[in-house]
């Protein structure tokens, strides 16, 4: 579904990305995570082109995302991407979040995408708040509705960038269960995060990377384990020791 | 000069003062909505990956931002009739030299107003799968906008009054009715005060509302 095969990217002289491989197929969900600044967050950027890569390739279902020739808003329409600052349009209520690429880019009629909208609102528990504008909701409601909003161009994959980092701790966990009934769904997920708890449960491989390289691609089991690096071993022990 | 304020005057005179007024206003609107609509294109061209627009656009705006008012104003009097072949009236040339001369301040407005919309609302729109257009029709003008509507209207407060220069081309907006009043009743003081106070009182009432705005939007 996604390959990723010798990705290097850099920010002027700063090599973020170094030759990077790797890929998640269909139904799977691989967990990335790394200390902050590793480049798992460019990395999954790459994924659906918000940010350009130098070298190498990637492609989403067959369709090379760094080819000149591809279009890239048909390709980003069917990967679904949910951001840590949830970044909601705040202009907008809930509803008309949801609503808006269905109308514009899938050319669902109004009536359509309301019922769409209401369903999926329906089902990340929050089919009363559909008229607010997101200022008026939680981090953890912001999150999920951006987890709907996503979910509403029926995507074929979905990424998440640290999609909990910028909760408050009581409202993690109600975007997680989301996730998770997601994954049990068999939703193909690329899910960059620290929650190592959401990783034993639903993943089926874990990435982990440092200063632009992945330096530890395993299955699950694998990863908690024995994880081979130092770094990843170091890692884990840093994040899991509370 | 006779002497003492005479009153009567300005209440005589207030029609034609009033089609003087309906000039300045209605210049001063066609001139804000010319200008914020060039300004927005121009603001795209500016913040535009094609070197060419982005070259267009900084070339466009130092050039007149360069340029006195007033001679942009003389220049078009007398170059739009020769470009089109035909003379358009001291109006049409007068607006559109404002037209061109605001767009390249409201540019300038626009274009940190998109700024102001962070870089995470364009990835949320190209992620859902929006093109270029969409993005800044749906998701970064509306915002961008709203953040700027107080300093778009001082902007406009300030066109309102370089609209008076237009009394160069002969126009007869508030300015110059007042003017010819003065000097055919021989009422300097009393017109002249009279602007100076329609033109504060306008102002004011501007600012007024632009601080309001500035309450009801600051989130």
């Amino acid at each position: 579904m996604i390959e990723i095969q010798n990705v290097s990217k850099w920010y002027g002289d700063f090599n973020v990305l170094k030759d990077c491989s790797s890929r998640v197929d269909k139904g799977e969900v691989v967990v990335v995570c790394g200390p902050s600044g590793s480049g798992k967050s460019t990395l999954i950027k790459c994924v659906n082109g918000l940010e350009p890569f130098q070298e190498g390739v990637i492609s989403v279902d067959g369709t090379s995302v760094g080819d000149p020739g591809t279009n890239l808003p048909e390709l980003r329409s069917h990967i679904g991407m949910v951001f840590q600052n949830f970044e909601l349009f705040p202009h907008i209520s809930v509803n008309d979040n949801i609503g808006l690429a269905q109308i514009k880019v899938l050319g669902r009629s109004q009536d359509e995408a309301n019922a769409r909208a209401m369903e999926l609102l329906d089902r990340v528990g929050l089919a009363d708040q559909a008229d607010k504008y997101p200022a008026q909701l939680s981090g953890g409601q912001q999150q999920r509705v951006a987890i709907a909003r996503a979910l509403a161009m029926d995507p074929i994959a979905m990424l998440f960038d640290e999609p909990t980092s910028a909760l408050d701790p009581e409202m993690i966990n109600e975007v997680l269960d989301v996730m998770v009934e997601l994954a049990q769904e068999g939703m193909t997920m690329m899910v960059v995060t620290h929650e190592m708890g959401f990783a034993r449960k639903v993943a089926h491989r874990v990435i982990f990377m440092d200063e632009g390289r992945i330096e530890e691609d395993a299955t699950k089991d694998d990863f908690f384990g024995t994880p081979r690096g130092d770094r990843a071993q170091l890692f884990l022990s840093k994040i899991l020791s509370h | 000069m006779t002497s003492g304020f005479d009153w009567q005057v300005i209440v005589k005179n207030l029609p034609f003062l009033w089609t003087g007024m309906q000039t300045t206003l209605l210049l001063t609107v066609l001139a804000i909505g010319g200008g914020v609509i060039g300004g927005t294109i121009l603001a795209l061209c500016r913040l535009s990956k094609f070197s060419a627009l982005s070259w267009f656009g900084g070339s466009y705006v130092n050039f007149f931002r360069s340029m006195p008012l007033i001679l942009v104003i003389f220049w078009f009097y007398f170059l739009v009739p020769i470009f089109l072949g035909r003379p358009v009236g001291g109006f049409y040339s007068v607006l559109i030299a404002f037209i061109l001369f605001e767009a390249a301040y409201y540019c300038e407005i626009i274009r940190a107003g998109i700024a102001s919309v962070g870089q995470g609302q364009v990835y949320a729109g190209q992620a859902v799968g929006l093109n270029y257009f969409q993005i800044m029709r749906y998701i970064i003008l509306p915002q961008a906008f709203r953040n700027m509507v107080p300093i778009l209207l001082t902007q406009g407060i300030i066109l309102f009054q370089d609209t008076s220069l237009v009394y160069v081309v002969g126009l007869h907006d508030f300015l110059v009715t007042a003017d010819i009043v003065a000097n055919r009743d021989v009422r300097l003081i009393e017109m002249y005060s009279t602007v100076a106070v329609v033109y504060f009182v306008m102002c004011l009432l501007g600012s007024l509302g632009v601080r309001r705005l500035q309450r009801k939007y600051s989130l």
